[in-house]
C-alpha cells in the first residue's frame, strides 16, 4: 500500500519536472480566443461573429473593413465607381488576384460566387443582404426568377458590374461581408463539403487554413498567392474556440492567449483597471421589444409610460458597469446621423400617462411578464427593471428567463408581451436598424405597424446620401421609438476585447469590432 | 458462460432500438430547431434549408431515413451545427479524448482509491484512517466546479506547473493531462475508497478469512489473494456505471480545462437543436453503458466463485 502510493507520488513528480509554462506567442503569432467552435469555414454557410473572425484570414471580397473607420477599402477590386443616379457601381478587379491553389479571380468568379450564395438551394442565412440591395436578387433567392435576371455582370475579365435596387449609398461598404464573398467553386464542386478540410482548402485571402482540430484549435498561415502579401506580418493565427470567458481569461492572464476578444462580467470590476482592456461603442442595441397586440400594451400610453419610468444612467454605472452608453434612443450614432430624441428618465411624466391610460398609481395594473434567456447579465438587468417599475409606477411585474431556442420561438412567435432583444448592425446605416420594424419584416416580432413608418423607409430607400436622407431617416425613428415606444431602448453595447497595443501594432478599436489581420504586427 | 455473453448482448439489440426511437422523437417536441436565430432567415431561405436536411418529409420518412443509415451504413448523419463535419466525424475525434482522459481519471482513482480504502480498513479507528475518509468526503462534497478553478488557480496561474488549459495530443499531453484527469478523477477516488473500506472491514470478519489465518498463510498473501479479491465485488458493480459516466465526460471538466472530448457535445447539441448530433451521443453513451454493465457481470463471475452463469441464465 505504502509502495503503491511511493509509485504514484514518484509518477506525479515526474510529470511535473517533465512540464513547461504554458506556450505564450513566439515570434509573430498571435493567439486570440474565438468564443465558440466555428459552424463552418465555408462562407455560404456561416452567419456568426467566430465565423467571422476566422472569415476575414481565410477570404477577401471586392473590398476589405478599413481598420478605423470600417469603411470600405480596395480588396480584390483595386477601384470602383458610381454612374449618375448611383444605382450602378462598376469595379475594377486587380489582376493578380489568385486563389491559393494559383487559380485567378476574374469578375465572372464574382458572378459565379453571387449567384451560388443567393441560390434558392444553398439556404444561405444571409442571402437577405445582397438580396436587398442587388436588382432581381430578392426574386431569385426566393426561387421566383432565373439567374438572368439579377443585376450582376461582368463586362470583361476584370470589370465587374452591379446593379443596385436605388441608390444605396452605403452598398460598397456592405460588400466587405461574407455574403458578398468570392467562393471557389471549382473546389467546391470538386471536393463537396470536404472542401474546408486543410488538405482541400483553398482561399483567396491573407491566410490559408493549417490545421483544424475540432474543439480545440484552428491554425492558419500566411497565403504565398495573396496580393497584399507585404503587408502581412503574423507567420500564424491560432483560433481557439473557448465558450467559458473565465477560462480564456485565465489563459490571457497566464500569457496564453495574446487577444481576448470577451471578458467574464464577474472579473469587470478587475479588468477595467487593466490598460489592455479596450471597450468602444458597438455599433447595437440592447432593448426590451412589446408585444403591441397585446391589450394592455395596445395603448401607447402604457408603453411610453414604461419607457419613461427607468434611469438608464443608473442602469449602465451599477449594474451593467462595461462602460456601456445609456440611450433613449435606438439606432447608434453613426457618421452624419442623429439619433432620434430618445426617452428621458421622467417618473413624473411616467406616472401621468400610467393615470390618464387608467391605471392611476398603477392600480389595477395586470402583472406582466418581461421573457429574457438565460444569462446572468438579462438577469440582473430584468431585476433592475422589475426593481425600477416598482418604485416609479408602483407595479408588479414577472420575470421569465428561458433556454435560448425556446426564448427565440416564442418571442419569434409573437408569444410574449415584454422580451429583451438585442440587435447588432451588419454595416453602418441606420436602415439596418429601422428595417426590422417594417410590418412585414421577419424581425419584428413584436409586430409593430405603422403604415407612416414603412413609407418613410421606402423614402429613404430611393433617396442618395445626404443631409435629406439622415433626415428622413431620423423622423422614421422619432416616430416609432419616441412616439409609438415600440421598444424600450437600454444602451449601446460596447465592444469588449482585451490586447496589449504596446506589443501589438496595427490593432484599433471600431464600431464594428471587425479586425482585419492585414497590418497586424509584433512591434520591435 | 459463452452462451450468456451471447443472451446479454442480443438482448443490446432492442434496448438500443427502444432508447433511438424514444429520442428520435423526444428531441423534435422540443420547441425551436436547428435552424432557430435572431437575425430570422427569410421563410423561402428556411425552406430550403428544411428541404435539404429532409426536414420537410413527414416525421416517420424521417424517422426510416435516420434508421436505415444508421443500421446499414453506420452513417450517423451530418450535424446541423458543425456543418463541415459529420457526425461519425465529431464523435470519432472526440471519442479518444474522453476515453484516454476518463481511463486515466479512473486509473487514477482505482489506484488512489483502492489504497487509501485498504489502508483505512486495516488500520480501522486510526488517525490514518480518519485522515483518509475525511479526504474522501471532501472529494465527495466539493462539486467539480469549484475544485477544477482552484487547481486551476493553484497549479497553473500561482505555481505554475502545469498550463491553465488545452490540451495536447501524444506524447506532450502529459502535462494538459494532469489536472483534468485528476479532478475528473477525485469524486470516483472517494467513492472508491469509501467502498473499499468498507467491504475489506466486512470481508476481514468473514470465514474463508479466518480459515487462511488459521491455516497460517503470510499476511501479504491473504491480504492481495483472498481479502481483496473478495472486497472488490462492490467495487466492481461501482466501475460499470462509473466507467460510462466518466468517459462520455464530465461537462464541467471539459470546459474548465478544455477538452475536446464528447461531453461537449452532450449539452451543446440539445441546446443547439443539432439532432443527429444529439442521437449520436445518445447512442454511443448507452452502448458504452450497457456494454459495461455486461463486462461488470463477468468480471463478477472470475471474482466471486460463488456466482456461476453456466447453469441459470439471466
Amino acid at each position: 500500500m505504502k509502495k503503491l502510493l511511493l509509485v504514484a507520488a514518484a509518477v506525479l513528480s515526474l510529470a511535473v519536472i517533465g512540464c513547461s509554462k504554458g506556450g505564450a506567442s513566439s515570434g509573430s503569432e498571435l493567439i486570440l480566443n474565438n468564443g465558440a467552435e466555428p459552424q463552418s469555414l465555408d462562407p455560404s454557410k456561416i452567419q456568426g461573429v467566430p465565423e467571422d473572425r476566422i472569415y476575414k484570414a481565410l477570404f477577401e471580397g471586392l473590398v476589405d473593413y478599413d481598420p478605423k473607420t470600417c469603411h470600405a477599402v480596395p480588396g480584390v477590386a483595386e477601384s470602383w465607381e458610381r454612374n449618375e443616379d448611383g444605382s450602378v457601381i462598376t469595379f475594377h478587379l486587380r489582376k493578380n488576384a489568385k486563389w491559393s491553389d494559383g487559380t485567378p479571380i476574374t469578375a465572372q468568379t464574382f458572378v459565379d460566387s453571387w449567384l451560388y450564395y443567393m441560390a434558392p438551394s444553398t439556404a444561405a442565412e444571409y442571402a437577405y443582404m445582397p438580396a436587398g440591395v442587388i436588382k432581381g436578387a430578392a426574386d431569385y433567392n426566393a426561387g421566383k426568377a432565373d439567374a438572368s435576371t439579377v443585376g450582376i455582370k461582368a463586362l470583361d475579365d476584370y470589370t465587374f458590374e452591379v446593379t443596385l435596387v436605388g441608390p444605396v449609398p452605403y452598398a460598397v461598404d456592405m460588400m466587405a461581408h461574407y455574403s458578398f464573398s468570392a467562393l471557389p467553386l471549382h473546389a467546391i464542386n470538386k471536393f463537396g463539403a470536404d472542401w474546408t478540410k486543410p488538405e482541400h482548402f483553398v482561399g483567396n485571402g491573407p491566410f490559408v487554413l493549417e490545421t483544424w482540430v475540432p474543439q480545440e484549435k484552428i491554425t492558419v498561415v500566411p497565403n504565398k498567392t495573396y496580393w497584399n502579401k507585404a503587408n502581412v506580418f503574423l507567420s500564424r493565427i491560432t483560433f481557439l474556440p473557448i465558450e467559458n470567458d473565465t477560462t480564456a481569461y485565465n489563459k490571457y492572464k497566464n500569457g496564453e492567449i495574446d487577444w481576448l476578444t470577451a471578458v467574464p462580467l464577474e472579473m469587470l470590476d478587475e479588468i477595467k483597471l487593466d490598460p489592455n482592456y479596450h471597450a468602444a461603442p458597438f455599433l447595437s442595441s440592447y432593448y426590451y421589444e412589446f408585444n403591441v397586440n397585446d391589450k394592455t400594451l395596445k395603448d401607447v400610453r402604457v408603453r411610453q409610460a414604461l419607457a419613461l419610468a427607468i434611469d438608464r444612467n443608473e442602469l449602465v454605472e451599477k449594474v451593467t458597469k462595461g462602460g456601456q452608453l445609456p440611450t433613449g434612443a435606438y439606432v447608434p450614432e453613426m457618421a452624419g446621423y442623429t439619433p432620434a430624441d430618445g426617452f428621458t428618465f421622467d417618473p413624473a411624466q411616467a406616472q401621468k400617462l400610467l393615470a390618464e391610460a387608467g391605471y392611476p398609481n398603477g392600480k389595477g395594473f395586470p402583472k406582466m411578464t418581461v421573457i429574457y434567456n438565460t444569462n446572468e447579465g438579462h438577469k440582473k438587468i430584468a431585476e433592475w427593471v422589475q426593481q425600477q417599475w416598482k418604485k416609479n409606477l408602483n407595479i408588479d411585474i414577472d420575470l421569465q428567463n428561458m433556454e435560448w431556442a425556446s426564448f427565440l420561438d416564442k418571442r419569434q412567435a409573437n408569444d410574449f408581451q415584454i422580451a429583451r432583444a438585442g440587435w447588432v448592425g451588419d454595416y453602418q446605416d441606420p436602415s439596418n436598424f429601422l428595417d426590422l420594424l417594417r410590418k412585414d419584416s421577419g424581425n419584428n416580432d413584436g409586430r409593430y405597424n405603422n403604415p407612416a413608418f414603412d413609407a418613410l423607409l421606402d423614402k429613404a430607400a430611393g433617396m442618395p446620401d445626404g443631409a435629406d436622407r439622415n433626415q428622413v431617416l431620423h423622423d422614421a425613428e422619432t416616430l416609432a421609438i419616441r412616439q409609438d415606444a415600440a421598444f424600450i431602448p437600454f444602451y449601446i453595447y460596447v465592444t469588449q476585447n482585451m490586447i496589449d497595443t504596446n506589443k501589438w501594432e496595427g490593432w484599433y478599436t471600431n464600431t464594428l469590432d471587425l479586425h482585419p489581420y492585414v497590418g497586424l504586427k509584433l512591434k520591435k | 458462460m459463452g452462451k450468456f455473453i451471447v443472451k446479454r448482448l442480443l438482448g443490446l439489440i432492442p434496448t438500443m432500438l427502444i432508447i433511438v426511437t424514444l429520442s428520435f422523437f423526444m428531441i423534435r417536441l422540443a420547441p425551436g430547431g436547428p435552424f432557430s436565430s435572431e437575425k430570422k432567415v427569410t421563410p423561402e431561405v428556411q425552406a430550403n434549408l428544411e428541404h435539404k436536411y429532409h426536414m420537410d418529409e413527414p416525421l416517420y420518412k424521417q424517422y426510416l431515413r435516420y434508421m436505415s443509415d444508421v443500421l446499414l451504413h453506420a452513417d450517423l448523419g451530418p450535424s446541423y451545427k458543425n456543418k463541415d463535419y459529420t457526425v461519425n466525424q465529431l464523435i470519432g475525434n472526440s471519442m479518444p479524448n474522453s476515453l484516454l482522459l476518463g481511463v486515466v481519471a479512473l486509473a487514477i482513482a482505482c489506484l488512489f482509491g483502492i489504497s487509501v480504502g485498504l489502508f483505512s480498513a486495516l488500520r480501522q479507528n486510526s488517525f490514518a484512517d480518519y485522515a483518509g475518509m475525511s479526504l474522501a468526503n471532501i472529494g465527495l462534497a466539493i462539486p467539480l466546479f469549484v475544485v477544477g478553478p482552484v487547481a486551476v488557480l493553484v497549479f497553473a496561474m500561482k505555481l505554475k506547473w502545469l498550463p491553465t488549459s488545452g490540451w495536447i495530443t501524444g506524447r506532450a499531453g502529459l502535462k494538459t493531462l494532469i489536472m483534468p484527469a485528476m479532478t475528473l478523477g477525485l469524486p470516483y477516488f472517494s467513492s472508491i475508497a469509501r467502498l473499499t473500506r468498507a467491504s475489506v472491514v466486512e470481508t476481514l470478519r468473514s470465514d474463508y478469512i479466518r480459515t487462511a489465518r488459521a491455516k497460517g498463510l503470510k499476511d501479504s498473501t491473504i491480504m492481495l489473494k483472498h481479502v481483496l479479491k473478495g472486497a472488490l465485488l462492490p467495487v466492481v458493480s461501482y466501475l460499470g456505471p462509473a466507467f460510462a459516466g466518466i468517459v462520455t465526460g464530465s461537462v464541467v471538466i471539459e470546459q474548465i480545462f478544455l477538452v475536446p472530448g464528447i461531453g461537449n457535445f452532450f449539452v451543446k447539441s440539445a441546446l443547439n437543436r443539432d439532432y443527429t448530433l444529439i442521437l449520436g451521443t445518445v447512442i454511443v453513451y448507452s452502448l458504452i453503458l450497457v456494454l459495461m454493465n455486461l463486462v461488470v457481470d463477468i468480471l463478477y463471475g472470475f471474482l466471486d466463485p460463488r456466482i456461476s452463469y453456466t447453469s441459470s441464465a439471466d
